[in-house]
């Protein structure tokens, strides 16, 4: 950030982009004297329901056709490649796989036959420790690098050259210190989100609006207030994207990082239903997974529409 | 004389890769009590600049700034700001906006009834009670420029300061705000310094209009005293006699005396 200057940066002025929008209702409504609102729509015609209707059925079919031929499309190309192939199965089989085994997801045989369920709960704790632990160590270290330019220049480049290693590269690191295998997977999920976090939150920080910084140096707010009021909830859309990356790759590691520690979790069961040779099993796995890695980032970019706080 | 502000040889440099550059030169205004004061000159000269020095915003290279017999050290929400994008914190109602100023002058020494009252009595002062409770991205660009405004007023500043406030606006909504502006003043009697590029604002709004020559190494070129009565009408002005010559003096002062090269 330059100096400061009151203006956005160096500007010169000249209509910009809500000038557009401006009408002579704005400065009407800013009058606050419209008793003759909504009078144009009295006479609003008694059919209007069912065209409304009949619109709403046709975006529906818009929205949810083209999806479903997709889904019908790629079926039908996996029914057809299970008829060519003797191991590979095919839908009406994996089906009936998929009914058997979430009829039942939560039973339990011993610690290396259990339900599905009990699966990918395993595997979700994990991620949520390793996220949590990341979220807890990153976003802190997100703002110091933020704020202090020492600070900065002092760790990017440890973080650059540590970024691009796979995660699972730290996993016998893990097992070394650790000394089990359940510790050593969530540490790999814990390196894997911790430089997304790190780094979005670091830039979020670094651009927070130089005007929001001014108008906290002339209301000359205490530093708890530009703690709580400005630097907060301008980094927090930055601090999202940084927690929804590393969800994204979370979930993404943990799979792999379980098919190489054994135990309990959807990438040992992978792995294990291949062993036992039942692909149908690995069919359904790669559904599981994909739908709720799926969820975890359809909640996350819901939170982030939540605290986006409009174009402004 | 009673000069609330008092810029003394005032001179600014900035240090850009190309070198240093020098934005003020020489700079000596003062500024009294209850009068406005606007700032006016071609782009780039330093418009910006000087007002930003006088909110403290920076500090000058040479020189004193001096603000009620006290050198300005740095911003204060005795001397409050508009800016020209109105910065209203996003995430915050118009309400709250609003009342974070409020809060931060007079939360010491005053109960909570009586700062949400000051917050509403400021948001009604702009017509904008209505929209209290919406975030600024629900409101038009003149309706975040009212609480912006209110905002500054609501601090009870010794001396309001606005980057040209209208700039972004259409000349519509920039007329009813300048109306809206002219009402407030006069209610307030406050001190208020005002960069424009609108000659005819300049002259509906100000006391006395400070016209600047180009830069680098700009200055005060002239300043022109504007000896209408108050309060002001924008209809009435228009056949003016004395309108008509302190517009006059200012265009040919900006495009005969400081034309600008095209650019
Ligand atoms: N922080 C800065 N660093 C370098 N140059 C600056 C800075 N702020 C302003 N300037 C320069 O000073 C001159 C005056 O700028 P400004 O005060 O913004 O002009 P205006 O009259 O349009 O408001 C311009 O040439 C601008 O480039
Ligand atoms: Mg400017």
């Amino acid at each position: 950030m330059s100096t400061a200057t009151l203006t956005s940066g160096l500007v010169t002025v000249g209509p910009d982009t809500e000038a557009a929008s401006e009408t002579r209702d704005d400065i009407m409504a800013a009058k606050q004297e419209a008793p003759v609102a909504a009078a144009p729509l009295a006479h609003a015609p008694a059919a209007e329901p069912r065209t409304s209707f009949g619109e709403h059925c046709s975006a529906f079919l818009r929205a949810v056709l083209p999806p479903l031929l997709g889904f019908a499309f790629i079926i039908g190309l996996w029914a057809l490649v299970a008829m060519k192939s003797s191991d590979f199965p095919g839908p009406a089989k994996t089906l009936d796989a998929a009914i058997t085994l979430f009829s039942d997801p939560f039973y339990q045989n011993g610690p290396n036959d259990q339900g599905i369920g009990w699966n990918i709960l395993s595997s979700l704790k994990r991620v949520a420790i390793g996220f949590g632990v990341a979220a807890l160590v990153g976003i802190p270290m997100g703002f110091i690098i933020g704020r202090f330019a020492f600070m900065n220049s002092m760790l990017e480049p440890i973080i650059s050259i540590l970024r691009p290693v796979s995660p699972l590269a730290w996993l016998p690191i893990g097992l070394m210190v650790f000394k089990a295998a359940d510790p050593a997977s969530t540490w790999t999920i814990f390196i894997c989100s911790i430089w997304p976090m790190i780094l979005n939150t670091a830039q979020g920080v670094q651009r927070v609006p130089q005007d929001y910084l001014n108008v906290a140096r002339v209301l000359n707010l205490s530093e708890f207030k530009i703690i709580t009021k400005i630097l907060f909830p301008s980094v927090l859309p930055y601090m999202l994207t940084g927690i929804r990356l590393s969800i994204g790759t979370a979930w993404l590691v943990i799979v792999a990082a379980e098919m190489l520690t054994g135990g309990v979790g959807i990438g040992f069961w992978v792995w294990d239903e291949w062993n036992n040779l039942k692909v149908e099993h690995i069919i359904i796995a790669i559904f599981v997974i994909g739908i709720v890695g799926l969820l975890l980032e359809q909640c996350l970019l819901l939170i982030a529409r939540r605290f986006s706080y409009g174009n402004n | 004389m009673n000069a609330i502000v008092k810029v003394e040889n005032v001179g600014m440099t900035f240090d850009t890769k190309k070198g240093r550059f020098v934005a003020l030169q020489n700079v000596n205004l003062q500024i009294r009590q209850g009068e406005v004061v606007s700032l006016i000159g071609h782009s780039g000269c330093g418009k910006s600049t000087l007002l930003n020095l006088i909110a403290g915003l920076t500090l000058p290279s040479s020189g004193a700034m001096i603000c009620n017999g006290r050198e300005i050290a740095g911003p204060g929400p005795e001397r409050a700001v508009v800016f020209q994008n109105h910065s209203l914190l996003p995430w915050l109602t118009c309400f709250e906006n609003v009342h974070l100023a409020v809060e931060r002058v007079f939360g010491a020494k005053e109960g909570k009834d009586k700062l949400k009252a000051r917050t509403n009595a400021a948001l009604e002062m702009v017509h904008m009670s209505h929209a209290a409770q919406k975030m600024p991205h629900e409101i038009s660009g003149g309706m975040k420029q009212r609480i912006g405004i209110a905002r500054a007023f609501a601090m009870e500043p010794k001396i309001l300061l606005m980057d040209e406030p209208f700039g972004a606006l259409d000349a519509l909504t920039r007329a009813s705000l300048q109306d809206e502006l002219i009402g407030v003043m006069e209610k307030t009697g406050a001190t208020v310094v005002m960069v424009t590029h609108d000659v005819d604002e300049a002259v509906l709004l100000s006391d006395r209009v400070v016209m600047m020559t180009n830069g680098p190494a700009a200055t005060i070129g002239e300043i022109l005293e504007v000896k209408l009565a108050k309060p002001r009408d924008r209809l009435q002005l228009a056949h003016d006699p004395h309108f008509a010559e302190c517009r006059g003096a200012i265009l040919e002062f900006l495009y005969q005396k400081q034309m600008k090269k095209a650019a």
